[in-house]
């Protein structure tokens, strides 16, 4: 009982000094707010409150992604003694706007011209449950996190349950995997928990690849402690006293958080050896990706691990018997591990409330295109697109909304006619597209699908792993012809072969990058197949042709070196 | 075990072989530690060339091909050197969606380079990223590590004028 004492004593302490100041000003400094320089705000808020004496009166912290990020850099204040909905949020910060700040501060006043709406349907209609600290507390430090109840269920786990009634709480929460492929979660644990052996290895994927989804990395950013806390229960569940958490390269502030949150988890004895002062241990490594979107296949990612290139093998046998080194492994999705400490706190079955019959829980969805209010967001699984789209995310800022592109370069594009569908792992493959890892990218009247599909074929070829044939040579004939109609080049036995083709290498490929591959192109070709006949006849077009296009654009985006 | 304490010695008396060699040690001189070995000598050399391939395929007792299989397949890795400054592009679905095709094309327009290339002076490196995940900011791109989001072909002209002027000065 000594961890659960000190961790108590701790929460203590640091409720205890943050109720010593009377307001709380968050800064943002989270990658898309630190790239509109909030670091800067931070200090000059820092200096300014300083200046006007109220250091001892005003607390200002760094914390992670508030969601909003088209807004940012967002800064929040919030008074203590009222309810949290008073708190007050300012947009598009600048650090010449810190003065002003700061004497609105000493005023009890706020700042109109930087003021969001009070009451916005953006922060009201989401249900945060992985996000629920992000915005709220500081990455950098572990009191923090403890404050707000973090490693509760990690000590409940190992203190009080049998690694079997850890597994059961997490069946009977009904989460899915939320990388995109929606196995349950429960079961995969199961799995490898009856796996003989010593040895055992857990990996957190991490390898957030989908271009237009930085849901895993705001989570890494913003709170870095759930998602170690999630690994070290299911390490506790399945048997497992090494994990593993492969980062993308591309995430550098994602992995130095990371690094420290381990090195102040070990200190505290809630990771390394005798986790919590029992006989449990569990160690974390971070393995840095290297910009190869097949890694995020979980043999590729095995191989990356283990120091060779990242191609994938043939499944069976499923990493759950053979992974890792040749060991039974569990590998899960950054999201999925940071689902687990609140599932432990506050039991499966109010986990398994929320949500729809067969998807339970919530989903991060990262919006970005043509939307209003592009951003991170968390909502319940079974609200509608339109609902996500219109209500959450704005609209589209000028013009009609046409289509939203979910599930990345495995998804594919959904039509605004099929917008009040309820999102859900079922829902969204009925409709030929994906869940996906949650990148939802908004498309206005301007997109042209040819065009998208090409870009997301263009992708496939560039990451294709080159093992096997129906993959490598499939995507390359499959973007030569994308890239003969969209230039208005194509015949009609053109799109007779994109067709075939399209089955051939879902049917034939060894992996899920060549087997969903073809998902964008026929995706397009089932909701807007008029695109690609009309720039089939250009002398019969109506003007959807393109307009004179530029060199650069023709050629691939990625450099072959 | 006899492999074990040979070690291989480093190509040259740069120090900066000293930070390679620390997370080589860190990792036990184990070979699934070849990418993690690898970022760090293109961290402290900017590029991979034939020599450190060699010399940590050698401290790690990975086949040389191997090794350059591992630095070709991973985007990351590059084998040549980049120019004094570098501009990342961001060519994720946002940034593509809101205009990355024009910036590609402003670039080759103004500098004469193509993703993955350096101009002849050797001033700039144009590369591309695949998503940045600063998608609310799209589009993006880094230069010199330094992120800009919301780019227009004005904006991304003015950011490459600073340097020739900073240079000239």
């Amino acid at each position: 009982m000594m961890m659960h004492d000190r961790l108590e004593e701790m929460a203590l302490i640091e409720e205890q000094s943050r109720t010593q100041f009377t307001q709380q000003v968050r800064v943002c400094v989270a990658a898309g707010c630190l790239s509109s320089q909030s670091d800067v705000v931070k200090e000059t808020l820092e200096k300014e409150v300083a200046r006007n004496g109220l250091e001892r009166a005003c607390q200002v912290k760094g914390v992670g992604c508030m969601g909003l990020c088209a807004e940012g850099p967002l800064v929040s204040v919030t008074t203590n003694g009222e309810a949290k909905s008073r708190q007050v949020m300012y947009r598009h910060v600048t650090p010449a706007d810190a003065p002003e700040l700061a004497e609105a501060l000493v005023a009890k006043k706020t700042v109109k011209r930087l003021q969001m709406p009070e009451k916005m349907p953006f922060f009201d209609r989401q249900v945060k449950i992985v996000l629920e600290n992000s915005g709220e507390i500081d990455p950098e430090r572990i009191e923090e996190y403890i404050a707000a109840e973090g490693y509760q269920g990690l000590l409940t786990a190992v203190t009080e349950m049998t690694p079997t009634e850890v597994i059961d709480e997490i069946v009977r929460s009904g989460l899915r995997g939320r990388g995109g492929g929606g196995y349950p979660t429960g079961l995969k644990w199961i799995t490898v928990a009856k796996m003989d052996g010593p040895v055992k290895y857990v990996i957190c994927n991490a390898d957030e690849g989908d271009p237009g989804a930085f849901m895993d990395r705001s989570v890494l950013e913003s709170d870095p402690h759930r998602v170690l806390e999630g690994m070290a229960i299911a390490g506790y569940a399945v048997g497992a006293t090494e994990g593993y958490i492969y980062v993308r390269g591309e995430y550098p502030l994602a992995v130095e958080r990371l690094k420290l949150a381990i090195r102040q988890a070990n200190r505290l004895g809630v990771l390394g050896s005798k986790v919590c002062g029992t006989t449990f241990d569990f160690n974390v490594q971070i393995r840095l990706g290297a910009g190869a979107f097949v890694c995020g296949e979980e043999t590729a990612l095995i191989a990356s691990v283990e120091g060779k290139r990242g191609a994938p093998r043939p499944r069976p046998p499923y990493p759950a018997e053979y992974g890792l080194w040749g060991k039974p492994t569990l590998i899960n999705n950054v999201e999925t591990f940071a689902n687990v400490p609140a599932i432990l706190r506050k039991g499966g079955a109010w986990y398994a409330a929320i949500g729809t019959e067969k998807s339970k829980g919530t989903k991060v969805f990262a919006l970005a295109g043509s939307i209003q209010n592009t951003g991170l967001i968390e909502v319940p699984m079974g609200m509608t697109l339109r609902e996500i789209i219109f209500d959450i995310g704005g609209g589209v800022p000028d013009g009609q909304c046409k289509a939203v592109q979910t599930g990345g370069p495995s998804g594919g594009c959904i039509p605004a006619e099929f917008f009040d569908t309820a999102v859900d792992y079922e829902s969204l493959r009925e409709l030929g597209s994906i869940m996906g890892s949650g990148g939802m990218i908004i498309m206005d009247e301007s997109a042209s699908m040819v065009d998208v599909a090409r870009y997301f074929m263009e992708f496939c070829m560039t990451e294709s792993c080159g093992k096997c044939v129906p993959c490598r040579v499939g995507t390359v004939h499959m973007y030569n012809l994308l890239d003969r109609i969209y230039k208005g080049q194509g015949r009609p036995r053109d799109l007779a072969m994109l067709e075939e083709l399209c089955e051939v290498v879902r049917e034939t490929s060894l992996c899920g990058l060549g087997q969903t591959a073809p998902n964008p192109v026929l995706s397009t070709l089932r909701y807007f197949r008029h695109e690609y006949t009309d720039l089939l006849a250009p002398e019969a077009g109506n003007g959807a042709a393109p307009a004179a296009k530029s060199p650069a654009a023709e050629r691939p985006l990625e450099a072959k070196s | 075990m006899l492999l074990k304490t040979q070690k291989a010695e480093p190509p040259s008396e740069d120090k900066r072989w000293r930070i390679v060699q620390a997370t080589m040690r860190r990792n036990g001189f184990e070979r699934h530690a070849l990418i993690e070995t690898l970022h760090t000598v293109q961290e402290s050399f900017g590029f991979l060339d034939e020599e450190s391939l060699s010399y940590v395929a050698a401290s790690l007792r990975v086949p040389l091909s191997q090794v350059y299989g591992v630095s070709t397949f991973y985007h990351l890795f590059t084998l040549k050197p980049a120019g004094e400054h570098s501009c990342v592009m961001c060519t994720g679905t946002a940034c593509y969606i809101k205009g990355l095709p024009n910036l590609l094309v402003a670039m080759e327009a103004a500098y004469g380079v193509l993703p993955g290339e350096t101009t002849a002076d050797n001033k700039l490196s144009l590369l591309t990223a695949r998503c940045l995940g600063s998608c609310g900011l799209a589009p993006v791109a880094v230069f010199d590590g330094e992120v800009v989001g919301k780019l227009t072909v004005e904006k991304l002209q003015e950011r490459l004028g600073r340097w020739n002027n900073h240079d000239d000065a």
